[in-house]
């Protein structure tokens, strides 16, 4: 069965590329997808990117979706109201730490509750 | 008097002449406050939004106003393009189904806009944010019976001033508390444009 699926969202394309690197390497079994920039590679986020990052990643067990900044939650949350999707989750964490916190549950192949539970006591 | 297509189209063709004739004071007054980047996102955001509208046939006011909202979202990058974004696509929603808009719809439309962003953006009035535009303007135009270009040009120019005078809660400019004070609120002078281009579609015509 598929584990749970990170998207990593940042207002920087090579923030979220490094952060997705950092999971693959130091994780290894983690299906992670960025979303970082505009559709032009500026500073920013982008509503098409974050959608097709999550589209990617998703299946039955779920996804978790990290943000950084203000417009990115914003964007973030109309995404994942406009996909229409179940059981994805938008993670109140450190955008690295928390990430990386939730590939090493997935990839333990932890359901989505038991990702979203060790967030919230590492992290509250 | 009626809100028609044509005048939904010319409503963000003139919002994205002012806010591309505006577009580096717009910044100028996001640095003083913010990331400094409203300027260059919302004329990145409204010139998208024009050439969408340019190629295409609108039947109705919600199809123009869904196409801009849309397009505001995925191109303007800032916090600016979900908000923006937000309350017109909250207008569009209410809005469907009228060819021309009545009044009537056009003022709930709005108030649906403000719910929208408020819910969107976590914020209220009073925070030095759009909303201080928006909302006022809602309360306004709930006390008149027809459009009337000069009341919303007038009303959105008084709020807009206002928020000067604000201290910042939201956003980037929160963390600069009592110093936010004395500086225009970047999304409400976006806004004073936005009605602005309203007025002058209204006066215009169909």
């Amino acid at each position: 069965m598929a584990n749970v699926g990170i998207v990593i969202i940042s207002h920087s394309e090579k923030v979220a590329d490094g952060v997705k690197d950092i999971l693959e390497q130091a994780v290894g079994q983690v299906t992670v997808e960025s979303a970082g920039g505009t559709e032009d590679g500026e500073i920013g986020t982008s509503l098409e990117k974050i959608q097709g990052a999550i589209e990617n990643v998703h299946s039955a067990q779920g996804t978790v979706v990290f943000y950084d900044l203000g417009s990115a939650k914003m964007n973030a949350e109309i995404a994942i109201e406009m996909l229409e999707l179940e059981n994805v989750h938008l993670a109140e964490a450190p955008v690295l730490e928390g990430a990386y916190l939730a590939a090493v549950e997935a990839s333990m192949g932890s359901a989505l509750d038991e990702v979203v539970k060790a967030l919230e006591k590492e992290f509250k | 008097m009626t809100f028609t297509v044509e005048q939904a189209i010319n409503w963000l063709t003139k919002s994205n002449e002012k806010i591309q004739k505006n577009k580096d004071y717009l910044s100028e007054l996001d640095q003083a406050i913010g990331d400094g980047d409203h300027g260059i996102n919302m004329a990145r955001g409204f010139d998208e939004v024009v050439k969408k509208l340019d190629g295409n046939d609108y039947e109705q006011v919600a199809d123009v106003l869904k196409d801009a909202a849309m397009t505001l979202m995925s191109k303007v990058g800032g916090a600016s393009g979900p908000l923006f974004g937000t309350a017109f696509l909250k207008i569009s929603m209410a809005v469907k189904g009228e060819e021309a808009v009545t009044f009537g719809t056009f003022v709930k439309a709005l108030e649906d806009a403000v719910a929208g962003v408020k819910q969107r953006g976590k914020a209220e009035e009073g925070e030095k944010t759009m909303i201080d535009v928006w909302s006022p303007m809602v309360e306004r135009m709930k006390a008149a019976d027809d459009f009337d270009a000069s009341v919303i040009r007038d009303n959105a120019k008084s709020s807009m001033e206002a928020t000067k005078d604000i201290v910042a809660t939201k956003g980037r400019a929160a963390y600069l508390k009592e110093r936010s004070k004395g500086h225009l609120d970047p999304g409400s002078v976006s806004s004073y444009y936005i009605f602005e281009a309203l007025a002058e579609s209204l006066e215009e015509g169909a």
